[in-house]
């Protein structure tokens, strides 16, 4: 087959096509990840895919883009059946996708990363005409972005701008989003969403976008295709459906966890953990973080917001003895506290990092292994123990995969073959389970999907009510408002701004996030 | 590719397979290092046999030469058992570190050091005290040097964030220098005119044979050490804190495990048994330390380590494959005409498919049960 790729550098106004998948299905040896889906997305319009984690979203837009070939069925462009092999024949047909990860290549401009994804790049590049050819086209973009800079100086809204603006540069005029606000604040993501919403309304681009995230949904897309277990749950205009008609279909019949009543903090609640005048040198060792002064209540959460890459990792890290401070004190129910193993075991602390695949597991090791990561160096009675208990590790993991609804094909699998939401759930279990005092948490809920929030979520306002202290570090406000007691605002390394969150303005938190205070 | 994270429910199994699907899983989860590297050595054979047979020889009888001159008779299983036995202390000395995710290449250093240990406490020793005490005294000066020369690359590593696997290498070369300073200055016997050596050891505090065999007992060590290596990784709580430590530092620092201490105790460990192999080279077999200790012990040792992935049960098989292969090389060079040298092209070519093989893991669906059809 001849095909001809539709790489033109410069294309002309991008004039938008439709796609149908006609009864698309995928089946993974004996297991079925997409049955019978067929989807219909007319040229110009916004179209969201909703679905929790293993709906068999990511698997109709692979099989879409040509990363698997299905089992059955067929997908048609503008009316035509066509036959895509791999991702370049989609992107003969003008077929993009922007991945929830970024894919620039962070040392090089924004101009060098549109040249190079060129199918066709010369062996010489004439970098005064690329130039002058990109202004021209950046002229007809809605996005504004500096082109001359390095990616990795660029703001996370801007590197998810430029890589939708390389899919267009690339002459593509579908457009898969995968998550693409879960890097963005509130404010970026709109204006993103807002942008590509009038090029898909001019008919230059049609949009299928997987999101996990209602208010876009209903804000910004003209309808809507939800999956539940690799079937078609439900479609429809999005004006035409509620948010709770679209929660019923991705979940079917399943009920949400929902949050334990918030108890009130006694007025005499005991300090648990106090942090003050700490200062340590950030990642590039170029800024410092200084936090003045931090103190998180018995039965309180306090939820620290900010935009990444403010100090918050690095606040995180010096609390689990990652990074040493370079002065000022943290004490833990009034003794000094070193994150040893013995001060965190003495005095109830667990962490629950963000990304706990990367950042609190052993990706190779078992998920009985990890399941007793806090707990194998002791005995059942007390004390060190030098010989492994294989039998009541082995007895301990199967009551923690249970009572935490882990689902793993076995317990002796790797745990990095399990999802990420019961990742997060068997560090949850490994971390909450017997008595805590201090809960550190970062990001918890990042890329789960619905049901996984809500039961994790319900599991943290449980433990604050039985009176544990938890200091929540996450970038999704949302949740810092649906969470916290009083929330505080990082920026620059430094905590800015501090109010309860009853009576939180989100107008003032996000000026606070920004910068200007 | 790996599908897991598109499974939404585990369907219940039949009642029939519930009872035999964990067996069958140990079984597969078992069954993969050593179909994989078995596998591995096949291919490194045949690539092998490609090149022998483009020199011009015939890869059968080179073969068949080498099953005689490693296993054939009584006499070469010996000879393949005796090499085998520093390899088992200095491929620990790889495999020990490696579960805690650092690369030592370097142990031919703590050889070397630890047989010029060894030599030089017996020196004051001999005709003063009986030979077993003279013994260990060198085992544990062998074994203190090795872990002090280890123990270091562990220290610039976790302190100062060194790389380890080079400065592990270039420790080795200032390691053989001092040998060289040591045999051919302070520590020389007037009497070693053409190839400097420390004063030999008397015949009567030599570390003998094994009764019944013309192997040294550098053997039962090597192997002793290998259990109590497999006993402390396997079934101990630091062992355990080691391999999180190695599966994921972050991890291990969140869990407030002493990752610094860990990784200078596995470190020092790990040169203290090649300090040892350096001490029985010189009590077993040279009689004296010269530079015939930096025969690459330390290097093999490398490749032995990787064969039996890190794992050192495994690592006594493979030592005595190793062994064997090794043994076969005088055999080869009289029969064949061909250079000993052969044998070294042989490990490497198995080195490298050992290391192209470990990108096999977990893409057999017969070998990994999470890829396996669930019954719904």
């Amino acid at each position: 087959m001849i095909v001809q790729v539709r790489d033109t550098p410069l294309p002309q106004a991008g004039k938008a096509v439709g796609i149908q998948t006609i009864g698309m299905t995928m089946r993974f040896g004996g297991f079925t990840a997409l049955d019978n889906v067929s989807i219909d997305v007319p040229a110009g319009t916004f179209h969201a895919l909703l679905g929790e984690n293993g709906a068999g979203k990511s698997t109709l837009v692979k099989c879409i883009m040509g990363f698997y070939h299905q089992t059955s069925g067929s997908l048609s462009v503008d009316g035509r059946e066509v036959s895509v092999q791999s991702p370049r024949d989609a992107a003969t047909y003008g077929l993009g996708m922007v991945y929830q990860q970024f894919t620039l290549v962070p040392s090089l401009t924004g101009a060098e990363n549109l040249v190079i994804n060129r199918t066709h790049v010369p062996a010489i590049i004439n970098w005064a005409k690329e130039r002058k050819d990109l202004a021209a086209f950046m002229e007809r973009m809605p996005f504004k972005i500096p082109l001359d800079r390095p990616v990795s100086e660029l703001a996370a809204g801007e590197k998810q701008k430029l890589e939708i603006v390389k899919q267009l540069y690339l002459g593509r005029s579908f457009l898969i989003l995968d998550e693409p606000t879960s890097v963005l604040t509130p404010a970026e993501a709109d204006e993103m969403l807002g942008l590509v919403r009038g090029m898909t309304e001019r008919g230059e681009l049609t949009v299928l976008m997987i999101s996990h995230k209602f208010h876009e949904v209903t804000k910004f897309t003209d309808a809507v295709t939800v999956l539940r277990r690799g079937k078609m749950a439900g479609s429809g205009l999005v004006k035409d459906l509620t948010t709770k008609d679209m929660a019923a279909m991705m979940i079917g019949d399943v009920k949400l966890a929902e949050l334990d009543t918030r108890l009130p903090v006694p007025a005499d609640a005991r300090p648990i953990l106090v942090v003050s005048d700490i200062k340590a040198p950030d990642r590039t060792g170029l800024k410092m973080i200084d936090i003045g002064n931090l103190t998180v209540h018995a039965g309180e959460i306090v939820g620290i917001a900010g935009i990444s890459g403010n100090g918050q990792k690095e606040l995180a890290e010096v609390l689990a003895g990652q990074r040493p401070p370079d002065a000022g004190s943290i004490t833990v129910k009034g003794a000094l506290y070193g994150a040893t193993r013995q001060e965190t075991r003495i005095n109830n602390v667990r962490f629950i990092p963000e990304e706990p695949l990367n950042n609190a597991c052993a990706p190779k090791m078992t998920v009985t292994e990890n399941l007793a990561f806090r707990t194998f160096d002791v005995k059942k009675e007390g004390g060190d123990a030098l010989w492994l208990d294989m039998k009541s590790m082995r007895k301990r993991a199967a009551s923690l995969i249970s009572d935490f609804k882990v689902k793993t094909a076995s317990h002796s699998s790797p745990i990095a073959s399990l999802s990420g939401g019961n990742v997060q759930r068997a560090v949850l279990a490994r971390e909450l389970t017997g008595d805590v005092d201090l809960l550190i948490v970062s990001n918890p809920c990042f890329g789960l999907d619905f049901s996984a929030v809500a039961e994790i979520r319900a599991r943290i306002m449980k433990a604050r009510n039985a009176g544990t202290a938890v200091l929540l570090l996450s970038e999704d406000l949302d949740e810092l408002l649906e969470m916290s007691d009083r929330i505080m605002v990082m920026s620059d390394g430094k905590l800015v701004y501090e109010t309860p969150a009853l009576s939180a303005d989100i107008s003032v938190i996000g000026a606070h996030m920004a910068g200007h205070h | 590719m790996t599908i897991e994270a598109n499974i939404p429910t585990l369907p219940p199994l039949s009642a029939q397979s519930g009872n035999l699907r964990p067996i069958l899983e140990w079984l597969a989860r078992r069954a993969e290092p050593v179909a994989i590297s078995l596998g591995a050595i096949l291919t490194g054979l045949a690539l092998f046999s490609i090149f022998i047979t483009v020199v011009g020889k015939s890869p059968i009888d080179l073969f068949k030469l080498m099953y005689t001159g490693g296993f054939g008779s009584w006499f070469s299983i010996q000879n393949s058992l005796s090499r085998a036995a520093p390899l088992l202390l200095t491929a620990l000395c790889v495999a020990l570190p490696a579960r805690l995710g650092l690369v030592i290449i370097g142990g031919e250093g703590a050889v070397v050091l630890g047989g010029v240990a060894a030599a030089a406490a017996a020196l004051p020793l001999t005709g003063s005290v009986s030979p077993i005490i003279v013994l260990v005294v060198m085992a544990i000066a062998g074994m203190i040097m090795g872990g002090i020369w280890i123990g270091m690359v562990g220290v610039l590593r976790h302190y100062r964030g060194v790389n380890e696997t080079i400065a592990s290498l270039l420790m080795a070369y200032i390691a053989i220098a001092l040998m060289n300073h040591f045999i051919e200055g302070p520590l020389r016997d007037p009497a070693s005119l053409n190839k400097p050596s420390t004063t030999p050891l008397p015949a009567e505090y030599m570390l003998g044979s094994i009764p019944g065999m013309d192997v040294n007992w550098g053997l039962v060590i090597g192997i002793l050490a290998c259990i109590v290596s497999w006993i402390l990784i396997e079934a101990t709580s630091f062992g355990f804190a080691a391999r999180i430590a190695g599966g994921n530092v972050r991890a291990a620092q969140i869990q407030g495990l002493p990752v610094g201490r860990l990784i200078v105790g596995f470190t020092a460990l790990a040169g203290s048994f090649a300090g040892l192999a350096g001490m029985v080279e010189v009590a077993a077999v040279q009689g004296s330390a010269n530079a015939s200790l930096a025969a690459g012990y330390g290097y093999t040792g490398i490749l032995v380590a990787f064969l039996a992935r890190h794992n050192p049960l495994a690592i006594i098989p493979v030592a005595i494959l190793l062994g064997g292969i090794d043994a076969s090389g005088g055999l080869i060079q009289r029969r064949m005409g061909l250079p000993d040298a052969t044998v070294l092209v042989l490990q490497g070519t198995l080195f490298v498919v050992i290391l192209f093989c470990e990108t096999f893991y977990g893409r057999f669906k017969i070998f990994n049960p999470d890829l396996w059809k669930r019954t719904a």
